[in-house]
């Protein structure tokens, strides 16, 4: 809502500047969102009268004009514009004038003819929009007067961005009802009063859609003089509202709906045939609207319709054919109440939001009728002229909104803000707002809410109006008190910040990217899944869910490597989004880490070390992660297949027997699709899986010695390390305390098909020494069941 | 005696000459050794009578110890030379880099919504978290946003069908916790958010911290206070904040809640559009619709809710000057926090 300080100011003049009533409002809860001049800096211009305009000797474009206006009498001006005729008013700068941007008119010779001064154009005043020549006046502008009095320039325009509740102040009047409030002042507008009727006529109307549109005021006015112009006020004030003046039935209902806050529509009688009916559309029926826009209606959108056809989308937008023309004579005013509930979302449902939908929408006071109509009415007569019918009010009494009575408890009000407000003062806030006492006891009062305001319905809402008009920031601040109860805390309950940290201190960092990818990306990682994708994405690249971070991550990758970055090791956290599918009845949302490295295995640094990261770098980062559940038998890597990864690169991450995550390289095929120069490794682990450690159980230390026993063995080289060791240690007993794979060898001096894996044993008893027998029993059925199991020798 | 005299000077230079511990231990073989030169005197003194062989004893056995110490000191001086030789050998460069893996840094928005946690878990409230993908009844529904209210329109939701969204705010999630939780309740619920908007100014996925108290006898008065500690804790400075009225579906009273420009100190500038005022955060008492839809008896309990978005404030905090960084996670960007 955008309006004129000085229209306001007609209604309510407390003693502030436009930039004082503008923070008051503010902080009362009608944000302000700009204070403006309503006019470019500019002065010495004078309303102009062209006496005489004649082509220039010397060039085609330009007129010679004798001008009226300044003091000493007519000035010789040329002028550029087409539109530059005898008998238009027009602004005169005259010669010392200073128009916006410090620009100062000095006497002048165009081609040869000298010019005293310049007639200007609403832009070069920085005045409207338009900039197609000159800018003509009424011609009821008194010529000579400055032009910023005649046009009362010394205003402001003050923008307010009014919440969804405050529909009551998307008017002059509410807006300075609300003034009135915070001023304690008296509040008066125009004098609205009844205009009485000149001619019989009247339209049916049957309101048939009840709750939807209960109140519908109709008034014919007979030949009206559709010719006349706007009077330059109200299009200024018009124009300071951000609207266009249009014509003058157009401009005034448009006046009618800054002033009072009531949307209202003139139809052309001659077009109607019959009464009007208020009615929900069947689907399918077809109406062009004012734009020009031709639509099929929705089943349920409320329509004014005549005998025959749909006129217009009630409350939106009126329809072209029934709408007010050059031709119009006769015309017939609408002034209706729409329902709230019937007009919201409509108007989106058709792409369309409008100053009369915006309204409805939030709730129009549904006692305004009859007034705005007599308000119109008493404009268009001084405007267009016309005899006015009677005014034709239809009601559904039994639909209409019911009245709301709110009973405020005194207690409440200092339990609910914390501050005690005196009885008077509660009564007079609530009262001065418009509610109005209806009964009073001694725990509290009730209250009528007044028809304009949609947003109070319970006692909660009356805290908030006495918070508002007391001022917020006048309420105490206070700390809050409570329990210091010792609540149970698991301690095997692993902290994400913990997991982070770790990942931290192994030199990654923390990424967060969007949680919606492209499709294609989503297909070129995951290629089975179909992701849960958005019915109105920002773009393509934004449009699914992810069922993984590692697409964002190596996006993120290739951003860096974009950017000279080329050692990369970059950590996410957050959901991924796995559709329902063969495995999944639900869509699930699982908390995941994943992280991904590139380029050299260390920093750059003195000490050299120029190798690249591997899989075991990246395992060693995931097996730190795992140590933090102190679980390490629960875990395994298995070698797994992965569409995005190498597949002789890539581990299924196991917790028991239920896959937790997975690690390995990007495949090549998809490295060169990304334009990756080098390998990228990946990882993927479930949040949940990572939630749980194990606690600490001692384990008395031994006072013995232990051995170790070193054994180098060749074995198929398909063997998995994991296998052997698992084979090992079962052998081994229960004298193994460590088992460490030390080296692998394949290559030279061993069959092609087979390695060398040196395996170092541990063994040590915790009450006694161990004896060389009972090592060499151990390490024996430690290679005896390798033999077996997988045909190793020893080296 | 000449001899003695003559072999021990003999002996002492050579010890004085001798240039490594090899060198020296060959003089101590020589003289001192089984079968060395001073040695070999002591078996000529057979020669001697009696009376003389005492004193002959004790000079020769007074010359090898001469000898010996000398040999003793100067191995000393040989090792103490090697060492300091080694030690030198060994000196480095001590102001080149260590070797190892860098630090790597957490995202500033993490390190934002872990400092807004702290300070409230410090006071027992509880971290919780939700869905991303939201049912409309979490999302709105139940937080007294109606089907079409115009409310709705202040969201730019996306949709994922009809019925599911992705939340537009973390507010879903005092409507899970109050479903499952009786009051007391303290909780504080960081989390991606989406809206269907994208310009320099707007993110379509971005991250809020909402918290909600629920308790006997809360008051507007102690919202004012927990969002006011809080601000100037956050900014670690005795901040001005101000509270205007304002219009959540979910709370009554609402209020916005604004500082004072940290760029301009209350002077206005670019940062604040020259009201010298910051708009931080959004609050409210709990409504008691919300209440409603919960099970929670509004007539004997009452609360506050407040949210902020936290790319907001770390860009505050930070003076980072473009929200766009946050998500294109250049490790320029996020080496610096």
């Amino acid at each position: 809502m955008k309006f004129s300080n000085s229209w306001l100011r007609e209604w309510v003049n407390p003693q502030l500047t436009a930039q004082e009533l503008a923070d008051q409002i503010t902080m009362a809860g009608l944000e302000v969102d700009g204070v403006e001049k309503v006019a470019g800096e500019f002065s010495g211009v004078v309303v102009g009268e062209i006496l005489a305009a004649e082509q220039h000797p010397d060039a085609d474009k330009l007129r010679v004009c004798k001008v009226a206006g300044h003091p000493d009498g007519e000035m010789q001006v040329v002028c550029g514009a087409p539109n530059a005729r005898v008998g238009i008013k027009i602004p005169f700068a005259l010669v010392g004038a200073m128009l916006p941007g410090d620009f100062k008119i000095k006497k002048a010779k165009l081609r040869g003819v000298e010019s005293f001064g310049m007639l200007c154009a609403q832009t070069e005043l920085e005045l409207g929009e338009d900039s197609d020549g000159i800018w003509e006046l009424p011609e009821d502008a008194p010529t000579g007067e400055d032009l910023r009095k005649y046009l009362q320039l010394d205003d402001e325009t003050i923008e307010v961005d009014l919440t969804p509740n405050r529909s009551d102040c998307l008017g002059i009047a509410g807006i300075a009802r609300e003034v009135g409030v915070l001023n304690r002042c008296a509040v008066s507008g125009p004098e609205i009063a009844p205009v009485a009727q000149q001619i019989d006529d009247s339209l049916p109307v049957s309101l048939m859609a009840e709750e939807a549109c209960p109140r519908y005021v109709g008034r014919v006015i007979r030949n009206i003089d559709i010719t006349a112009t706007t009077p330059m006020w109200m299009q200024e004030r018009l124009r300071r509202s951000g609207l266009r003046s249009i014509d003058p039935v157009v401009d005034v209902t448009n006046y009618v709906l800054l002033e009072l806050g009531q949307p209202m529509h003139a139809f052309d009688l001659q077009k109607l045939k019959g009464g009007i009916k208020v009615r929900l559309a069947e689907q399918g029926e077809e109406l062009t609207l004012l734009d020009g826009q031709e639509v099929k209606l929705q089943a349920g959108t409320l329509l004014i319709t005549d005998e025959e056809k749909p006129l217009a989308m009630a409350g939106i937008m009126g329809g072209l054919d029934s709408s007010v023309t050059e031709s119009t004579r006769d015309i017939f005013l609408e002034s209706a109440f729409f329902s709230p509930l019937a007009i919201a979302g409509k108007a989106r449902s058709y792409g369309l939001h409008t100053d009369s939908s915006h309204r409805f929408e939030r709730g129009v006071d549904y006692r305004l009728q009859e007034k705005a109509v007599e308000r119109a009415t008493q404009l268009l007569l001084d405007i267009v002229g016309g005899e006015p019918g009677p005014v034709h009010l239809r009601e559904l009494s039994e639909v209409m909104p019911a009245e709301r009575h709110i009973t405020l408890r005194r207690a409440r009000v200092e339990q609910g803000l914390g501050v005690a407000l005196g009885d008077d003062e509660i009564v007079d806030i609530l009262t001065r707002l418009g509610l109005e006492k209806i009964e009073q006891n001694a725990d509290g009062w009730t209250f009528l809410v007044p028809s304009f305001r949609f947003d109070i319905a319970i006692e909660a809402d009356l805290l908030e109006e006495l918070a508002r008009v007391y001022g917020y920031n006048r309420i105490p601040s206070e700390s809050f008190t409570a329990a210091l109860d010792i609540v149970p805390q698991q301690e095997s309950e692993i902290a994400q910040d913990a997991l982070e940290q770790t990942l931290l201190a192994r030199g990654y960092n923390e990424a967060i990217t969007f949680s919606f990818i492209d499709s294609d990306s989503a297909a070129l990682f995951d290629p089975k899944a179909e992701p849960v994708a958005l019915q109105n994405p920002i773009s393509a690249e934004l449009a699914v869910m992810r069922t993984s971070l590692i697409p964002g991550l190596c996006k993120s990758l290739q951003y860096n490597l974009n950017r000279q970055q080329n050692r990369v090791r970059l950590f996410e956290t957050g959901l991924r989004f796995v559709p329902p599918g063969n495995s999944e009845r639900e869509l699930k949302q699982e908390p995941m880490v994943a992280g991904l490295i590139y380029g050299n295995r260390f920093a750059e640094n003195w000490t050299g070390g120029k190798d690249l990261v591997d899989f075991f770098d990246i395992k060693a980062d995931i097996e730190a992660l795992l140590a933090h559940c102190s679980a390490e038998d629960e875990f395994r890597f298995e070698a797994g297949e992965h569409s995005a990864l190498h597949p002789g690169q890539c581990a299924r991450i196991l917790r028991g027997d239920v896959e937790v995550g997975v690690v390995g390289a990007l495949h090549p095929q998809l490295q060169k699709k990304l334009d990756l120069p080098k390998a990228a490794f990946v990882f993927e682990l479930s949040l949940e899986a990572l939630g749980q450690a194990r606690l600490p159980a001692f384990r008395p230390l031994s006072r013995f010695p232990e051995v170790r026993r070193d054994l180098a063995l060749l074995i198929d080289a398909d063997v998995p390390a994991a296998s052997m060791v698992e084979t090992a240690v079962e052998a081994a007993g229960e004298t193994l305390t460590d088992l460490k794979v030390f080296d692998v060898y394949q290559g030279k001096g061993i069959d092609f098909n087979r390695k060398s894996v040196a395996m170092g044993l541990t063994f040590q008893h915790p009450s006694r020494t161990l004896n060389d027998d009972e090592i060499n029993a151990a390490v024996d059925a430690v290679v005896g069941k390798l033999e077996q199991k997988y045909n190793a020798s020893l080296r | 005696m000449q001899d003695l005299q003559s072999l021990t000077d003999q002996a002492l230079e050579l010890v004085e000459q001798a240039d490594g511990l090899a060198a020296l231990d060959q003089v101590r073989v020589d003289y001192l050794g089984k079968k060395g030169q001073l040695t070999a005197l002591l078996k000529g003194l057979g020669k001697l009578s009696a009376e003389e062989r005492p004193a002959a004893g004790a000079k020769i056995n007074e010359a090898k110890q001469q000898v010996q110490e000398k040999i003793n000191a100067r191995r000393n001086e040989l090792e103490q030379a090697a060492i300091n030789a080694k030690l030198a050998e060994e000196t480095i460069d001590v102001t080149l880099p260590g070797r190892g893996e860098e630090q790597g840094n957490a995202h500033p928005v993490t390190r934002t919504m872990r400092r807004i946690e702290e300070l409230f878990v410090r006071l027992g409230f509880s971290v919780e978290e939700g869905p991303e993908i939201e049912d409309d009844y979490h999302n709105f529904e139940a937080l007294n946003i109606p089907a079409h209210h115009p409310a709705r329109a202040m969201h730019d939701t996306f949709y994922i069908d009809p019925s599911t969204v992705l939340r537009t705010h973390t507010s879903p999630v005092q409507i899970r916790t109050m479903e499952k939780a009786a009051p007391p309740i303290r909780i504080i619920c960081p989390g991606r958010v989406y809206r269907c908007d994208s310009d320099v100014t707007h993110s379509p996925m971005f991250h809020q911290v909402e918290g909600l108290v629920v308790d006997k006898g809360v008051s507007f008065a102690h919202l004012k206070g927990c969002v006011d500690q809080f601000l100037k804790a956050f900014f670690e400075a005795d901040v001005p904040v101000r509270f205007r009225p304002s219009y959540f579906p979910f709370t009554e009273p609402s209020a916005e809640v604004d500082i004072q420009c940290t760029a301009c100190g209350g002077e206005g500038c670019r940062v604040c559009s020259g009201t010298g005022w910051l708009e931080v955060m959004g609050c409210g008492m709990v409504h008691p619709n919300v209440f409603a839809s919960c099970n929670i008896d509004s007539e004997t309990y009452s609360g506050f809710a407040f949210g902020m978005g936290v790319e907001r404030l770390a860009m505050l905090r930070y003076g980072v000057n473009d929200l766009r960084l946050f998500f294109d996670n250049d490790l320029r960007f996020l080496k610096q926090f």
